[in-house]
């Protein structure tokens, strides 16, 4: 049995101890396991619009515990691969993907896999803030509500430690009943990362989770990262490389090579390694160019 | 005035030289008034629109013109209340039939179908819109009401031993009708229902969408919590049109409505009764001194009343507004 189609799955719910302890826990106490276990094995994938190869060639394990970077510049691709992490773009017309992305040992383009299983566990922070028009509250209940839980101590349970894992509880406990609009920018972008955690997902899928904030907002979004690494994979994208320095364990460095023919544009992957090696030392010369500046 | 000399360009105060020009002005001016004109023009055309028709309804205004529902023109005996409650019925049930429906092939084009499929429903509703309403009304009248007339008959006899439904759907002797009008006007209103909740849905954000879906939501999940609490107030306003619409509709209104010289307040959607315009229609030409002034008051009373709805229709909007921008 398949077990994204298993419709038994038990409601996921917090561990008790999950969040409880962040808060005065630091990355020093949790190093990140040298050889974790793999959640993804992407093998040669390829992603189609409309029979057009948009991206192709990736292959890419993620490792528990770990944040995984994808950098490169712009229109090569490396959204559009995150995006197949949650099966969103499935969302797209006539988007198709080729090879294989297994999660756990489980093709997530095979044809009984139900992409709604699929995204509750495996999350996602979009590039733009897009809290819902409603209650903080809300917001963060939201998906909770989705999978079930509708006893209100319950939800306040989960609402909390959601919060206090964003590292927001202190900001908003006073306005939970406030619209999550009302927010800043980067309040509203940890309160769609405390969304996210709220369901309780083994990876959290970030997608330019940085750009539209400033330095300080910023800053500390890559501490939050930083925090829940211990409990969630990450994979981001970003288009800072500072930020793949400072906050990833492996780097993906994608680019994008153009037909002379057609001249149409496809995105690749041209090396994934430790980000220590990829910014120190990286086996590929076009790497190297990206991260040094010499291009893109 | 001095022309700026180039020469003098680095010098301070050339820069600040020709700020008081009067250059282009002229023209400017000249658009100002024209667009302040026509602004005034809706305003102008507004009042003279109430005033000259509420003169001309002024002999038949009196407190029992809008407190009596006795209309018998030969007793000179006019209360509209009869012709008003029949164009609230029938505007309600088109609404009522039309809304559930629209929303349904919005949401269908905007959120289901394929782009060549939505493409294609769009086109269909266009051509649906563009169809004069007096065709509708022929098309009721000539091959509606037949099968309506058996229809209603069953409906009436089905309903007949069951409290309340019994007074709603009454003895249905004719397909002409408050229910055959309600019906056709649902038809009429759909296209516009449609078009405005199609575009309304069409600016929910992606990104929202994404969210919603993002958390495990599924697509059902996602329409009725992301898609349909941000068009709630778009939604408002396209019922509103469409109730406007309807309660002015005319033609089709006055061929199916049965047209009874003295409607009655009734909840018996299965009687014959009148509306407002269409009694206007039909009786107008043959009417003379306080009866066509009680004819005249019945449009403008309508108008009137379109009027508030728009009003209350633009505060709800409002109000759906601000609370999708976080404000309330």
């Amino acid at each position: 049995m398949n077990p994204m189609t298993d419709e038994e799955t038990p409601v996921p719910q917090p561990a008790p101890t999950q969040f409880s302890d962040l808060a005065h826990e630091t990355a020093e106490d949790h190093p990140a396991p040298v050889a974790g276990t793999t959640v993804f094995d992407v093998t040669d994938l390829s992603v189609l619009y409309s029979g057009f190869r948009a991206v192709k060639d990736v292959n890419i394990d993620i490792t528990e515990h770990e944040i995984t970077a994808f950098i490169g510049p712009s229109g090569c691709g490396k959204t559009t691969v995150l995006r197949c992490f949650n099966r969103m773009n499935d969302l797209i017309e006539g988007a198709a993907v080729e090879g294989s992305l297994k999660y756990h040992g489980v093709d997530l383009y095979e044809k009984d896999v139900n992409p709604v299983e699929v995204r509750r566990r495996i999350g996602m922070v979009f590039q733009k803030p897009n809290p819902f028009p409603k209650s903080i509250f809300e917001n963060v209940a939201y998906g909770p509500k989705l999978a079930g839980i509708k006893k209100k101590s319950e939800l306040d349970e989960i609402v909390e430690k959601a919060l206090r894992g964003a590292a927001i509880w202190d900001e908003v406990k006073d306005r939970l009943n406030k619209s999550g609009l009302g927010l800043s920018g980067g309040q509203q972008q940890r309160l769609c990362i405390a969304r996210a955690l709220a369901v309780n997902p083994e990876v959290i899928l970030m997608d330019e989770p940085c750009s539209a904030l400033d330095p300080i907002a910023t800053g500390r979004i890559e501490d939050l990262m930083e925090e829940i690494k211990q409990d969630y994979t990450i994979i981001i994208v970003t288009h800072n490389m500072q930020q793949a320095a400072r906050v990833s364990d492996r780097c993906a460095f994608f680019t994008t090579e153009v037909n002379p023919d057609s001249d149409q544009r496809t995105g690749t992957l041209v090396e994934f390694d430790a980000t220590e090696k990829m910014f120190s030392n990286p086996s590929d010369e076009r790497t190297e160019n990206y991260v040094t500046g010499r291009f893109g | 005035m001095t022309a700026v000399n180039l020469n003098d360009l680095d010098s301070s105060t050339s820069l600040v030289e020709g700020l008081d020009s009067t250059k282009g002005s002229g023209p400017d001016k000249v658009f100002r008034w024209a667009a302040f004109g026509a602004g005034l023009m809706v305003l102008v055309i507004l009042a003279l629109i109430t005033i000259t028709t509420a003169q001309a309804a002024w002999p038949a205004f009196s407190v029992e013109y809008f407190t009596s529902a006795t209309w018998i023109p030969s007793a000179q005996e006019f209360g509209m209340l009869g012709f008003l409650w029949a164009t609230l019925l029938i505007s309600f049930i088109g609404i009522l039939l039309a809304v559930p429906v629209a929303v349904g092939i919005a949401l269908f084009a905007t959120e289901v179908a394929p782009r060549r499929l939505r493409r294609s429903i769009t086109t269909v509703m266009d051509l649906l819109a563009a169809i004069p309403s007096v065709v509708f009304g022929l098309v009721g009248f000539y091959v509606l009401r037949a099968p309506a007339q058996d229809l209603f008959r069953w409906l009436g006899d089905v309903c007949a031993g069951i409290p309340i439904l019994n007074r709603i759907f009454g003895e249905g002797s004719s397909g002409t009708s408050i229910l055959m009008a309600g019906i056709v006007l649902s038809i009429m209103i759909l296209p516009i229902i449609t078009s405005i909740s199609r575009e309304v849905f069409d600016t929910v954000p992606r990104n929202d969408k994404e969210g919603a879906l993002a958390l495990g939501a599924t697509r059902s999940e996602m329409i009725n919590g992301v898609v349909i609490p941000h068009s709630l107030g778009g939604l408002t306003g396209a019922v509103m049109l469409g109730l406007g619409r309807a309660m002015g509709e005319t033609i089709a209104v006055t061929l199916l409505i049965g047209g009874v010289s003295n409607p009655p307040i009734t909840i018996d959607v299965l009687s014959a009764s009148d509306a407002m315009p269409s009694a206007i229609a039909r009786y107008l030409s043959e009417s003379a001194g306080t009866y066509r002034a009680a004819l005249i008051g019945l449009g403008v009373t309508l108008f009137i009343i379109t009027m508030i709805i728009n009003v209350l229709s633009r505060k709800v909007v409002g109000v759906f507004d601000r609370r999708i921008k976080g404000a309330a």
